[in-house]
């Protein structure tokens, strides 16, 4: 193969007059936004839903099946120009035109990652508590707790910890499918990806390079959370001593 | 760990292996000799220069050019029965395909960059587009003066901003800076308001334009913020392939065969919807088509 291999283009002069590689900095920047934004935004909605779709309330499980149906089986970057195309022309003119002009897209990116995610986050959290057994709530209930406080004292912190490995691969998850916010127009490792092929058509160096950007992000948060997995074990409780997936 | 490290490792020495390579190839020409066989690149969506039609078939204004060059490659190794295979390519794809010899030409819309000589070759240019602003006809734009705290957008790859800072000329305009994902994105941001302008090439523009609802709503103004040459792409350093390439498309020119093209494709109703784009020759094109050249922008 023909190939012109130039590795030193990182630090020529692009015509803004930063460098490429402040330009794949600036898109890791904004990956890492985007991702950690949309982690916060998923696991607070999606831990309520989850909770919801456990409890004895028939329509509180109603809402939360009926979020995690739609969430779920709509691909992602459909949800993503549902909310910057459609709903702007859905609401009245002046708020439409606010969220077209206004809004910064980072938000709307950030809510159409978030809400996609929390959907499976809800189906997770909602497998923990479904797979303690019933007698952890009732003996919560007998000691006179409510049925909140089963939750917070007694069924959550257990569920989150037999669900932290599922939680992980979904937190890595999120930075791979952050990629997908560059339709939206945010410009994240892979917007700068495309731009920098464009502009200096080295693309074996640059899909390197952002190929191993992308491992690094998702293995960091592999480690991250195993250490917090190997953190919050509790000794002789639940699930297998081992935990962490450390070898 | 230890496993995953040795794999990374293979893949990059992998990498770095395959560039020696290019040493035994020995020119177009052969290849297509050895195989009996040339591969042409084709777009799917570059709206009149190369894509598909009705019955999925590449057509278009560098299609037509790309079948008299195979008709030059035929006569000159005197193989009438030559097969002609076709490889559809993206703006992604189409510079390691003809890197790695799946494809022997490509016709489609590539602009001939200084940058993109460091990779491959390009003949003559065959059209000039320029770099202009799409608006809607109600918004009162004329000039890139007009943008000036105004939302534009532009396709990934292009930086409006920078063409605009180029084209100031004393005035001071700062614009908001936006991205479409590909150019029907972009173009629907104007047509929802998202975006004051499109900043794009004209021919481009026009063909959304075109193909719009509402063609007449929109409208392509303002000065050329840089003009572009697009070239059929070949490989690097292969002059003999290049030199029939180029004689066969200057040709074209001389004659007016390369006009009766254009008109065939930019002033007349074209495949698979009738539209017809309206887009009558440039000035910088006809001098292209007077003075055949290569020289690559920028």
């Amino acid at each position: 193969m023909d190939y012109h291999w130039d590795w030193l283009f990182f630090f020529r002069e692009t015509d803004d007059g930063l460098k490429y590689y402040d330009w794949i900095l600036s898109g890791l920047g904004w990956t890492t936004l985007v991702s950690l934004a949309s982690l916060a935004v998923a696991l607070a909605l999606g831990s309520a839903l989850g909770v919801m779709r456990t409890t004895p309330k028939r329509w509180l499980v109603a809402i939360g099946d009926a979020y995690v149906d739609v969430f779920r089986n709509i691909p992602l970057i459909v949800q993503l120009f549902m909310w910057f195309f459609v709903v702007p022309e859905l609401v009245p003119d002046s708020i439409g035109m606010w969220m077209k002009q206004d809004l910064p897209y980072v938000v709307i990116a950030v809510v159409g990652l978030g809400l996609y995610t929390a959907a499976r986050i809800a189906e997770q959290v909602k497998a923990g508590i479904n797979s303690l057994s019933r007698g952890q709530r009732d003996a919560g209930l007998a000691l006179g707790l409510t049925e909140w406080q089963t939750y917070r004292h007694v069924r959550l912190p257990m569920a989150y910890r037999i669900v932290l490995p599922a939680m992980t691969s979904e937190a890595m998850n999120i930075f791979k499918n952050s990629a997908v916010t560059y339709a939206v127009g945010i410009l994240e490792l892979y917007f700068q990806y495309k731009q920098i092929i464009e502009k200096t058509s080295q693309v074996l160096e640059i899909t390197i390079v952002v190929t191993l950007a992308y491992f690094a992000l998702a293995f960091l948060m592999n480690r991250l959370l195993a250490f917090v997995e190997r953190r919050t074990r509790v000794p002789g409780l639940i699930v297998g001593g081992k935990g962490g997936g450390v070898p | 760990m230890h496993k995953s490290l040795t794999v990374i490792a293979l893949c990059l020495s992998a990498a770095g292996m395959v560039a020696p390579a290019h040493a035994q190839s020995s020119g177009t020409l052969q290849k297509i000799k050895d195989t009996g066989t040339i591969t042409v690149g084709h777009r799917e969506s570059s709206v009149p220069f190369s894509y598909l039609d009705a019955n999925q078939k590449p057509v278009g204004y560098a299609m037509d050019l790309c079948a008299k060059v195979v008709d030059a490659v035929k006569t000159e190794l005197k193989m009438p029965n030559l097969q002609v295979k076709y490889q559809p390519v993206t703006s992604q794809n189409r510079i390691p395909l003809m890197q790695n010899g799946t494809i022997d030409l490509e016709c489609g819309s590539t602009t001939n960059s200084v940058a993109r000589q460091q990779q491959v070759g390009f003949s003559v240019a065959y059209f000039i587009t320029s770099v202009r602003m799409g608006v809607r006809k109600d918004s009162g734009i004329n000039d890139i003066g007009d943008l000036d705290g105004k939302p534009v957008v532009t396709t990934t790859g292009t930086t409006s901003d920078q063409l605009i800072k180029e084209n100031e000329k004393g005035r001071t305009i700062n614009v908001k800076n936006i991205y479409g994902k590909d150019h029907a994105d972009s173009f629907l941001m104007v047509e929802s308001g998202r975006a004051a302008a499109f900043v794009m090439d004209d021919i481009l523009l026009a063909g959304l334009i075109a193909s719009s609802k509402n063609p007449s709503a929109f409208e392509i103004v303002g000065p050329s913020l840089r003009d572009e040459p697009y070239g059929v792409m070949v490989r690097k350093d292969d002059a003999p392939f290049k030199a029939i390439v180029d004689k066969t498309l200057v040709g074209l020119m001389k004659s007016s065969e390369a006009e009766k093209l254009y008109d065939k494709w930019f002033m007349k109703p074209i495949p698979p919807r009738n539209v017809n784009l309206n887009f009558p020759m440039s000035p910088a094109l006809k001098a292209a088509f007077e003075n055949p050249t290569d020289k690559g922008v920028e």
